[in-house]
């Protein structure tokens, strides 16, 4: 599986690749097509499917929110009954964080981890491919509830007894537990091919502390995924348990305890959380010093407040529980905890604002959406704190105040963070800009849209406005300045403002790809190596791999200092630089070959969900597809054999697809 | 020799253990945090065994810590078979591999017995969060086994047809230690359920 260089194939290479497996042929490398896409182990076209198919499900998400906002915008809606309206809300946060957010993150990470590292692939690139699939059919999968008497209801954290028959009796339940467990899978996966491939894979001389700071963000949010998932494995298989074979886990009347779901819950929760936030600072790390022409302020001091965020958001969990009676110990240690976790995030934000001060600021849309998350996911970290003091945090538990932080840190933070990265990379990933002048209206409509949500809510929520109710009447909802009524249609405007707003992005999108005109290979004259080679990359990502001697490797090839005087000055240009690599490519780069075995192995998971919510034959049916699938993959050569090979690409590019 | 440098870089990064080794230490790491989630759920209910038998009532300590030490005996014929697999002995790692799954078998066949057994004596997947939150744990680590039985066997038929793609001993190791890690967490898992009263 690993990308090997290899001797030259023998002159009497077979003109047709041989069947490895008896009864399949394995795909032929294959450029376009289909094919190309279904059965490809590319990173980069992985990620594009990742991006392509997080967006997607954004848009669902998107959509389920505004329906949110249209019922509560007046008085006694009239949208949403109250049943479809539990099922909005649980399925919009399930949507934004696992079929949204966290797949855009396995985007980026999939694209630009190999490029930033300079590597030619990652670790596993089967392995990579089965992850694709297992969100993607995942995420399906949770989605078919819809379809299939009724979508989840119980809240995205699913609290005992609403996740029990009794308050929730649709499958939708089932769907969600087992729909997360697939998209679980996928999570793990990708977290151990990520680490093995940051550990194992970097171009020679690049050590760990000349790592770009997006691969740094990254690795740690592996780290938490790779510990953070078994344990909601652990929940969600207790929960099944429960729903499909009589046991009592979380059932109060039997005897058991409520707080055993909350506690599982959240200690793969909150972590869940940084591994939301922390790629967007990662993000906003590399556009911010790109675009203020200055390296980022105090790297090291960057990498280590997220390593330490990594550690200490193991130890907050609590503080989402501090109204459900832990004692005061506990309470007291959370709060405290909760409090100093504040810490290194307020270390990065610093860092951040340093970085800009007395930098040439380059107002690019890239940029507005990194500046943009410095401030609102400062709000955002400051309301934050309001709530790690308990006592304040009992009064705002439930209330709006909560859905008006978690949106300020997740949207203002993790959201516009990612949205920057597009600007940044949309011309490294496909060759093109996207439009400045439809991106700014883009990112001012989703700004100002985001604050007339969002920031109207935390007077709602300090006025006693729970979350979650569906409907509200004019008759209690105050006077003057804190009159609810008022403040919920801002919200609901604020709401449509930002839809158009992110319409805004997707036309861009279908504009640049229609008329936009070829990017410049170094149109940022950005710092790092995923810029050090073609726009969008070859497959192979590098002609040779380069030796690393600096961070911001690209920006040390592109500049020197002028020993007389002491200015930076460049003294090469990006193109030259390429050619240079391109004269010295490396001779023979053998890259993993297609396979199919990665999407039969991830169609047998749903076939096997399916089965365990209606009839276990059905299962086992799904059984077998994974155990022929791990053994067609077993027997799959990790190093196709000569005969293997598929001779014409290797004659006309000299790039070679190996599994 | 630069291309043998980067054949080195490539398999044996930075690291100095090959990909698939770290990929396998990542996902024990992870598979801690599996157990861990289900012991704790275990511990917080094995008083609550509602109508149900109690926990002494129906272990058969003996019977268990036999079926254990067979579980043990299979990481020393496991160790056995890297070492051979090592000197690329292929003879002495099929049969050592085939002994290690031989014993995992005599394991697994021991817990479906003794969860017939206590479902005889009225102890039900439902009967009770003890016996719930027992079936769950002990079942958990029971495919666990199954699944490395699976691979052994596979394993060996693949050394015997040469159909290992990659390092021979490297694969024999890797599963080695997924065989290893199961085995500490049956040391765990019998310490707390069988042998610490409740």
């Amino acid at each position: 599986m690993a990308i090997i260089e290899r001797p030259s194939a023998p002159a009497t290479v077979p003109a047709v690749p041989s069947a490895s497996l008896g009864a399949l042929k394995r795909p032929v490398s294959t450029q376009h097509g289909w094919r190309s896409w279904l059965f490809t182990v590319d990173h980069k076209k992985l990620g594009i499917m990742y991006g392509a198919t997080a967006l997607f499900f954004f848009v669902v998400g998107g959509l389920e929110a505004v329906l949110i906002r249209l019922q509560l915008a007046l008085p006694d809606g009239r949208v949403l009954n109250a049943d479809l309206y539990n099922q909005m809300f649980t399925m919009h946060a399930t949507t934004m964080v696992f079929l949204f957010v966290m797949p855009m993150v396995s985007a980026f990470a999939n694209y630009f981890v190999p490029l930033q590292i300079g590597a030619r692939d990652v670790a596993f690139p089967r392995i990579n491919a089965f992850g694709f699939w297992a969100f993607l059919f995942g995420g399906i999968f949770l989605n078919l509830a819809w379809f299939l008497g009724g979508a989840a209801d119980g809240g995205w954290f699913m609290y005992a007894p609403n996740s029990g028959p009794v308050f929730s009796p649709s499958h939708g339940v089932d769907f969600w537990a087992l729909g997360l467990q697939i998209t679980g899978i996928a999570s793990l996966t990708g977290a151990v091919n990520l680490i093995v491939t940051v550990l194992n894979m970097r171009a020679p001389g690049m050590s760990l502390m000349r790592m770009p700071i997006f691969t740094w963000m990254t690795t740690v949010v592996q780290f938490l995924l790779l510990f953070a998932m078994p344990v909601i494995t652990v929940a969600l298989f207790l929960l099944m348990f429960q729903r499909n074979f009589g046991a009592t886990f979380f059932d109060v009347a039997a005897g058991a305890d409520p707080l055993l779901w909350q506690h599982l819950f959240w200690i793969f929760g909150h972590p869940e959380v940084y591994i939301l936030i922390l790629p967007s600072f990662g993000i906003i790390s590399e556009v911010l010093p790109v675009f203020s022409r200055k390296p980022l302020f105090g790297y090291p001091f960057v990498v280590f407040s997220g390593a330490a965020i990594g550690f200490v958001g193991w130890g907050v969990w609590a503080h989402h529980m501090f109204a459900s009676g832990l004692g005061p110990v506990s309470v007291a240690v959370f709060s405290v905890a909760t409090m100093a976790i504040a810490v290194p995030t307020g270390v990065k934000v610093v860092n951040w604002t340093m970085t800009l001060w007395g930098g040439k600021l380059q107002f690019t849309v890239a940029m507005k959406f990194a500046i943009a998350l410095i401030v609102l996911f400062t709000v955002g970290g400051l309301s934050g704190v309001t709530h790690a003091v308990a006592p304040s945090d009992t009064q705002q538990t439930d209330t709006y105040y909560i859905v008006a932080h978690f949106h300020y840190v997740l949207f203002g933070g993790a959201i516009f963070g990612i949205f920057s990265g597009m600007y940044y990379w949309w011309p490294k990933t496909f060759g093109k800009l996207l439009s400045e002048r439809l991106g700014n209206w883009n990112f001012w409509l989703m700004a100002i849209g985001m604050n007339l949500t969002f920031g109207p809510m935390h007077i709602l929520g300090l006025q006693g406005q729970p979350r979650r109710m569906y409907i509200w009447t004019d008759a209690r909802a105050g006077e003057g300045f804190f009159n609810l009524a008022f403040w919920n249609l801002m919200a609901s405007i604020g709401s449509i403002i930002l839809s158009v707003g992110v319409l805004f992005f997707f036309i861009n999108v279908l504009v640049t790809a229609r008329r936009g005109t070829q990017a410049p290979l170094d149109p940022w004259d950005a710092r790092s190596l995923e810029w050090m080679t073609s726009n969008p990359p070859k497959e192979h990502n590098f002609d040779s791999i380069p030796t690393v001697g600096h961070l911001d490797e690209f920006f040390h090839r592109k500049y020197a200092e002028d020993h007389q005087t002491g200015e930076i000055r460049k003294v090469k240009e990006a193109e030259e630089i390429l050619a240079e690599m391109e004269r010295n490519k490396d001779a023979h780069i053998h890259m993993p070959s297609p396979s199919y075995w990665p999407i039969v192995l991830a169609l047998g998971l749903p076939v096997i969900a399916f089965g365990l919510i209606y009839s276990i034959p059905v299962a086992v049916a799904g059984g077998l597809i994974v155990v022929l699938g791990c053994f067609g993959w077993a027997i799959e050569p990790s190093t196709a054999r000569d005969e293997d090979v598929d001779p014409p690409a290797a004659a006309s590019t000299e790039v070679v697809r190996h599994g | 020799m630069a291309e043998l440098v980067q054949e080195h870089g490539a398999q044996h990064g930075s690291t100095g253990i090959s990909n698939a080794k770290l990929g396998m230490w990542l996902f024990l790491g992870s598979e801690c945090l599996l157990f861990g989630g289900l012991i704790s759920t275990y511990m917080l209910y094995r008083g609550r065994v509602g109508d149900g038998p109690t926990p002494m009532q129906i272990f058969d300590i003996p019977f268990t810590s036999v079926s254990s030490f067979v579980l043990l005996m299979s990481s020393l014929t496991m160790v056995l078979a890297v070492s051979a697999a090592t000197k690329a002995d292929d003879r002495s790692t099929e049969l050592w591999l085939t002994v290690t799954a031989l014993l995992g078998a005599t394991f697994v066949g021991g817990q479906v017995y003794e969860f017939t057994a206590f479902y005889n004596e009225g102890l039900g997947f439902s009967t009770s969060l003890f016996a719930s939150s027992f079936y769950v744990l002990t079942g958990f680590h029971g495919v666990h086994v199954t699944v490395g039985i699976i691979m052994l066997f596979a394993l060996v038929a693949m050394i015997k047809r040469n159909r290992i793609p990659g390092s021979k001993s490297e694969t024999v190791e890797m599963i080695g230690l997924y065989w290893h890690f199961v085995d500490i967490v049956w040391i765990v898992i019998f310490t707390l359920i069988y042998l610490i009263p409740v």
